[in-house]
């Protein structure tokens, strides 16, 4: 599988991202976004008309919608990542998956205008990017209360993956995350799991990494 | 904060490569200015009531100045070298002070921390001794024989490798990195950072780069730089207080921060002291 990637797409990062948690292999095509826009340029077009990334390549699937990458890449190697048969499961899978668009409408533009100077209306953006985040708090606080740590389940789904990256990086774009702490302990979740990688703007969890040794000198 | 010292310094504003006739809308200290190309495809930069500003291209950026540059922009004779590759890694604003941007860049006790596998690693942690000084000749803040183990040195490296650096600091805002070169041991990579100062508290980041290495893609290079930078970046962006402490009284410096501590100490003897905090609060 071959994915068009920008190191520093949250977009890109959430199909690198799955793959690394259901173990697919990538082969990684690095897009000149930023300064090259080479997203905008001829090749890239003609695989995808709306001039955006991340694009996926497998055989003569060509996807260019990140959820449904992730579904993909889920369907293909971790089928667990999915919605089981429950019909609330399924749906909460589709309602955050498709919210996640409203993520990168919102802190995702208001990121790049601060970071990479893209235009748009800054102060409209962050508030569209914190009633996004009020909403995902909620969602979360009432996950906890059925006893689940993620988004649609007690397991990590798609979803976690889809909504994860852009809220992780809200701060990018001048948007706090310290007002939510059941967000927090969501994005805590997501990067204590197994095979997690981060990218830039998205730390590892050192404080997992095995305790450094330390020589005991004689007392 | 008195900008005097520092407006007669040059800044980058622009890469000359995305200049167009139409403008692009920029600041320089608090200053708006327009950075376009004229009839001839020249820089041209136009400052907030039409004055004209005095410009130079140089390096892959062009430079401006609200005041009256007394010197030439600094020389980097690397840039001048055939064989090397010219990075223009793109712009990143960050909300802190530009000095702030300098003095993260001439840090390297950070690296196994916010650089994890790339530029440093756990528990190779210490910073060894190196030498700093204030070079009176040229006025420059120099560090040398800054050695440090890195998992993955630069896009040319196989493996983890114990890197050497120079650091320079030419102008307030500026600085070049003179690093190891995996495949040519006898040269060094060089690395920059160019910081205009928008604001006292925000800046856009210009990093350029001028290497040896015929093997990796210059898309692949541009995106290991920007990994680095945006590592840094949300660090930056969290330091308190926002503009750089020049009073001794609020921060403890220990031997790894010695360039720091001149880098300091050199923007305070020329007053350069625009996005600095003189008295702790």
């Amino acid at each position: 599988m071959k994915l068009y990637d920008y190191i520093l797409s949250p977009s890109c990062y959430k199909v690198r991202l799955m793959a690394a948690l259901t173990g697919v292999k990538l082969e990684l095509r690095p897009v000149d976004f930023h300064p090259g826009a080479e997203h905008r340029g001829p090749e890239l077009l003609a695989l995808n008309p709306a001039g955006s990334i991340p694009i996926l390549e497998d055989g003569d699937l060509l996807l260019t919608e990140s959820s449904a990458i992730l579904v993909y890449l889920a369907a293909h190697a971790a089928p667990e990542w999915l919605a089981s048969n429950k019909p609330e499961e399924a749906a909460r899978v589709q309602q955050w998956l498709s919210f996640s668009g409203r993520l990168t409408a919102s802190l995702g533009c208001a990121r790049l205008h601060e970071m990479l100077l893209r235009p748009g209306d800054i102060g409209a953006l962050q508030a569209q990017g914190i009633a996004a985040l009020r909403e995902l708090e909620a969602g979360l606080v009432e996950q906890a209360e059925r006893g689940m740590r993620f988004l649609a389940a007690d397991r990590p789904t798609v979803a976690d993956i889809a909504c994860f990256p852009y809220v992780a990086l809200a701060p990018d774009g001048g948007v706090s995350l310290d007002p939510y702490p059941a967000i927090r302990l969501w994005s805590r979740a997501v990067r204590a799991l197994d095979a997690f990688i981060e990218m830039p703007g998205i730390h590892r969890l050192h404080e997992l990494k095995p305790e450094p040794h330390i020589e005991l000198g004689k007392a | 904060m008195t900008m005097q010292a520092m407006i007669d310094e040059w800044y980058p504003v622009g890469l000359f490569s995305q200049l167009d006739a139409a403008g692009r809308g920029t600041a320089l200290m608090g200053e708006p200015i327009v950075v376009a190309s004229d009839a001839d495809g020249n820089a041209k930069v136009t400052g907030g009531n039409g004055r004209v500003l005095p410009v130079c291209v140089r390096y892959g950026h062009v430079w401006s100045s609200l005041g009256a540059p007394k010197k030439a922009l600094f020389s980097i004779p690397e840039a001048d070298q055939t064989g090397r590759r010219f990075v223009d890694v793109g712009v990143v604003r960050v909300r802190c002070s530009p000095l702030r941007a300098v003095e993260n860049f001439l840090d390297v006790a950070h690296f196994p921390f916010v650089h994890t596998d790339i530029l440093g690693a756990e528990p190779h942690t210490e910073v060894q001794n190196y030498k700093v000084e204030i070079r009176e000749d040229v006025d420059e803040v120099w560090a040398t024989q800054v050695k440090f183990y890195q998992p993955l040195a630069a896009k040319s490296a196989s493996g983890g490798i114990t890197t050497e650096y120079m650091y320079r600091v030419p102008a307030p805002t500026c600085s070049v990195l003179y690093k190891t070169c995996p495949p040519r041991p006898s040269e060094w990579d060089v690395i920059t950072l160019f910081v205009q100062p928008l604001a006292e508290d925000l800046c856009d980041v210009w990093p350029w780069m001028a290497l040896f290495d015929d093997t990796t893609s210059l898309t692949d290079l541009i995106h290991f730089q920007q990994t680095i930078f945006l590592q840094d970046r949300s660090i930056l962006e969290n330091q308190i207080p926002r503009l750089l402490p020049l009073d001794p009284g609020l921060e403890i410096p220990t031997r790894a921060d010695l360039t720091s501590v001149a880098y300091r100490r050199w923007l305070k003897r020329h007053n350069y002291t625009y996005g600095a905090q003189l008295v702790a609060q």
